[in-house]
């Protein structure tokens, strides 16, 4: 059993401990914008915020999280995908198969509440997640401009 | 500001569902609780449209981030005349297809040839449903047709103006005879085609509300892993079900065929964990002893060997070479490289003895309705498959081996549906990998540094001869030559070369292949446009003016090419320390070219900056295009970069991103491209760029650092 504060709600969820807060999000709490990509911290496709900060919860047993620690996703992010974020990305119509975004969008989300101007560099060091298709720049520009908060230039 | 659309897609595909009397398409059963639609009208197979005007263009190929959704219905939209903001998409299934004589055509998505290949039948779809609409509308008001146009969804009758929506008159247009012939209209007048719309997933894709394969719920699944023998052409010898049955959430445990056993449990992290607690022995098969190592000495063999099947021949370059006062040679290496699509491979499958359904994210819908009713055991027509978008299928998706693994496990729990999803690792041992090749060039100069002869035999592995053999053509497989051919769309060359043999030794390793973004033309890119660079330094001209030369009669590369050495500067020099390379190629009917300007410090490489060029003939969205080149450099860069998959004991050493590197931000280039195009053809733009990414870099490293990279991936290089 876990108490779990994911996205305001406090949940009482009947699991086995070790497993990881991926799955019971994606199973047990039905909550799918999360995903799996690689299971061992490497791409950052499941990435969550945990009290703000990004946790890639493909390697975080639930055993280790109290009712506390508010657990963020993606549904949680806004309620309307109004978060300066993820008004960024549809400007800059970033998301191409779409399925590293909800992980880039959260890690950016994390950056910028931590770094509201990061540069190149911090944008390097904290965006690590993988994103096969290729949207780098575009997620780098979506950020800058997030971080702006000016009303972004079309999409071409 | 909230994001808002007109219809989500995922709204409308269940809506249509019930809306379309017996015509059932998209997804009738998985999500629950979505209001159908009122009524939907199917003016033709192409467009169905809504009382309220919103308009459904069906789309038969498959979306997996390219943006060929949005380029489709950009197309169909331009010819219907219908108001762009109110259009929405759907996927029709594979059963619908064959049901309806293929109406909508081949649903293959591949080979950057969703638009190429089928812009024609698509626009024709749009401007038939169109004239079907205005001749409602005109019927209705009785006034002959030709008094009447369309615009924004709105019919007018020119001499009253009369107005009708299309909402209102879809329903008595679908009983119109549809005209046979109807005129597509030159690009140059297109509205909504041609023009840089944002694409039509973007929505939920921000939100986490877009549905993958894997995040399918169907009411009473179970999940299900597999896991396959990791060595090839290994099996199962033994396995010990006994001891995980007890666990918790555990369903069932079995061998589904000789290689692959699978566990299904409530919830896929059981099925997963348990998998990893089976006890198994595996058969490691006949090629246990396969390695990298074996591997590269079989093709090694294939470079000097006397039999090759020839496919590109000019003059005579064996005794141009042989009689040559100058010529230079050199062997160059490709390696085998995993798909590594974000979503890992999975379908989720229901079978009775009456039906079986598939929900999966293919790359090919007809194939995966193939697959399934051949491990289903029963008729195609008892069998349906629904497509869901892709997270990443750069070839993978093409295959169907993951279909049938779904099938053979739902098989055994009649009724029940079943999603199984692989694991990381499942999908690293398991690719159907970019095949490996090595290619030995020689070329010949003559006195003033003219390429007179060029001989280039590539050694290795053919994809069509182990996944399309009815695709051969006696023996050899012209999929190889990618790029290298005299004349056609799949890649001709842009160099005159007045004695040239291109010809190929087939060496087939028990590694399974793969179609790979790019496919063939990656490495005969590498090969060729690096071997051009080193032919003009050892003839001491610039890599510029030597291909310029050798690119009179191939105005269409010269111009691709140009505009990257233009965007690049290359003729003013660089920042102290920066370094350039150029390179292009034609391939999926496309012009394409890049040029990389890098740095080496401490051994340590950066790639400051790219510059591509692509004319693909027509653009039909110019913003997806740029999205497209732009991840072509991550793509190709990561193969050139990182890409390698090892063989060791007969199976795959990377199984994970950790020991399977791929590009990230930090090591991403700024990249600014060029789309010029020529008109008059129809290119593909997914795939060619990838092409010119390793090349241009590897040139670029060459001019910075007079080391020449022959062998990938670059990792395996110290550049100090
Ligand atoms: S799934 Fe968690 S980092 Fe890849
Ligand atoms: S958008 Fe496809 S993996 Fe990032």
């Amino acid at each position: 059993m876990a108490r779990l504060n994911i996205n305001g709600t406090t949940r009482e969820i009947e699991v086995d401990p070790d497993t990881p807060l991926l799955w019971v999000l994606r199973e047990q709490a039905g909550l799918t914008g999360s995903k799996y990509g690689c299971g061992v911290a490497q791409c950052g496709a499941c990435t969550v915020h945990i009290d703000g900060n990004p946790v890639r919860s493909c390697v975080l047993p639930v055993s280790g999280l109290t009712a506390e620690q508010k657990i963020t996703t993606i549904e949680g992010l806004s309620k309307d995908g109004s978060h300066p974020v993820q008004q960024a990305w549809l400007k800059l119509d970033v998301p191409q198969c779409g399925y590293c975004q909800s992980g880039m969008i959260m890690a950016a989300a994390a950056l910028l509440q931590t770094n509201p101007k990061p540069t190149d560099a911090d944008i390097d060091a904290h965006i690590t997640n993988i994103c096969r298709c290729g949207t780098y720049n575009r997620v780098r520009e979506a950020i800058k401009q997030a971080a702006a908060g000016l009303p972004a230039k079309q999409s071409t | 500001m909230s994001i808002t659309t007109p219809v989500s897609r995922r709204s409308f595909l269940i809506g249509s569902a019930s809306a379309i009397g017996g015509l059932s398409l998209g997804f009738h059963v998985p999500f629950a609780g979505a209001a159908p639609a009122k009524t939907a009208q199917e003016v033709n197979a192409w467009v169905v449209v809504q009382p309220d005007d919103t308009v459904v263009i069906r789309i038969a190929r498959s979306e997996m981030g390219q943006g060929t959704l949005t380029g489709l219905a950009q197309l169909v939209a331009e010819e219907l005349e219908c108001d762009w903001s109110k259009v929405t998409t759907e996927y029709p299934t594979p059963g619908q297809n064959l049901a309806r004589n293929r109406v909508w055509g081949n649903f293959s998505t591949g080979g950057s040839r969703g638009i190429r290949e089928s812009h024609e039948y698509v626009r024709q779809g749009g401007a038939v449903a169109r004239e079907m609409l205005i001749s409602a509308a005109a019927a209705q008001w009785k006034v002959p047709a030709n008094e009447c146009f369309a615009a924004n969804s709105v019919i007018t009758h020119r001499p009253s103006n009369r107005k009708v929506t299309f909402g209102k008159v879809a329903t008595a247009a679908a009983s119109v005879t549809p005209p046979k012939d109807v005129a597509l209209k030159d690009p140059k007048q297109w509205k909504i085609a041609g023009k840089p719309l944002a694409r039509l997933d973007t929505v939920d894709k921000l939100t986490g509300k877009q549905i993958y394969g894997t995040d399918l719920q169907l009411p009473g699944m179970l999940n299900a892993t597999v896991r396959a023998c990791p060595h090839f052409g290994g099996k199962v010898k033994s396995f010990d079900a006994a001891a995980i049955t007890s666990r918790k959430g555990v369903r069932k445990v079995l061998q589904i065929d000789d290689a692959t056993l699978a566990v299904v449990a409530d919830t896929w992290w059981q099925a997963k964990t348990a998998m990893d607690a089976l006890p198994v022995v595996w058969d490691e098969g006949p090629n246990k002893d396969m390695s990298s190592e074996s591997i590269a000495e079989m093709l090694k063999g294939g470079l000097e060997a006397q039999d090759a099947f020839v496919q590109t021949t000019v003059g005579d370059a064996p005794g141009t070479l042989a009689k040559a006062k100058k010529t230079i040679s050199a062997v160059y290496a490709y390696p085998y490289q995993n798909h590594a699509t974000m979503e890992p491979m999975n379908a989720t499958a229901r079978y009775t003895p009456e039906k079986c359904e598939v929900w999966v994210p293919t790359q090919n819908g007809e194939a995966s309705l193939a697959a399934a009713a051949e491990a289903a055991g029963l008729p195609v027509e008892k069998c349906e498959v629904y497509k869901l978008h892709l997270g990443g299928g750069f070839g993978r998706r093409g295959m169907q081996d993951y279909v049938r693994q779904a099938v053979l496990i739902a098989k055994q729990m009649p009724g029940t549906p079943i999603k199984m999803i692989w694991t990381r690792e499942e999908d690293m041992l398991h690719g159907m990998y970019h095949p490996t090749t090595q290619c030995k060039l020689t070329g010949a100069l003559d006195d003033e540094g003219n390429l007179t002869a060029l001989h280039m035999r590539i050694s290795g592995q053919s994809i069509l001869a182990a996944v399309r053999p009815q695709g051969m053509q006696g023996g050899k497989d012209p999929v190889v030559f990618q790029g290298l051919n005299l004349t056609g769309d799949e890649g001709h060359l842009g160099y005159t070369v007045p004695n040239l043999l291109i010809d190929h030794a087939m060496r087939n390793p028990a590694v399974p292949p793969g179609f790979w973004r790019g496919v063939n033309l990656n490495q005969n890119a590498v090969y060729m446009e690096c071997f051009i660079d080193e032919l003009a330094h050892a003839a001491g001209v610039d890599p510029l003016q030597f291909r310029r030369k050798l690119m009179k009669n191939h105005p269409k590369h010269l111009a691709v090419l140009e505009a990257v050495a233009k965007g690049i500067g290359w003729e003013t020099p660089a920042e102290k320390g920066r370094h350039r390379g150029l390179a292009q190629i034609m391939g999926f009917g496309s012009y394409v070219a890049a040029a990389a300007e890098v740095s080496v410090t401490d051994g340590q490489l950066k790639i400051h900056r790219i510059v591509a060029a692509t004319d693909a003939g027509h653009i039909v969205n110019p913003a997806q295009v740029e999205r497209q080149v732009e991840g072509s450099f991550v793509y190709g860069l990561s193969a050139a970069l990182f890409g390698e998959c090892t063989v060791q004991g007969g199976r795959m050493v990377e199984d994970n991103f950790h020991t399977y590197q791929v590009m990230k931000m930090a090591e991403m280039p700024a990249v600014e491209t060029h789309i010029v195009p020529s008109g008059g053809f129809w290119g593909g733009v997914g795939e060619p760029t990838i092409a010119v990414a390793a090349p241009a870099v590897l040139n670029a490293l060459f001019a910075a650092t007079g080391k020449r990279i022959r062998t990938l991936p670059l990792k395996k290089h110290s550049l100090a």
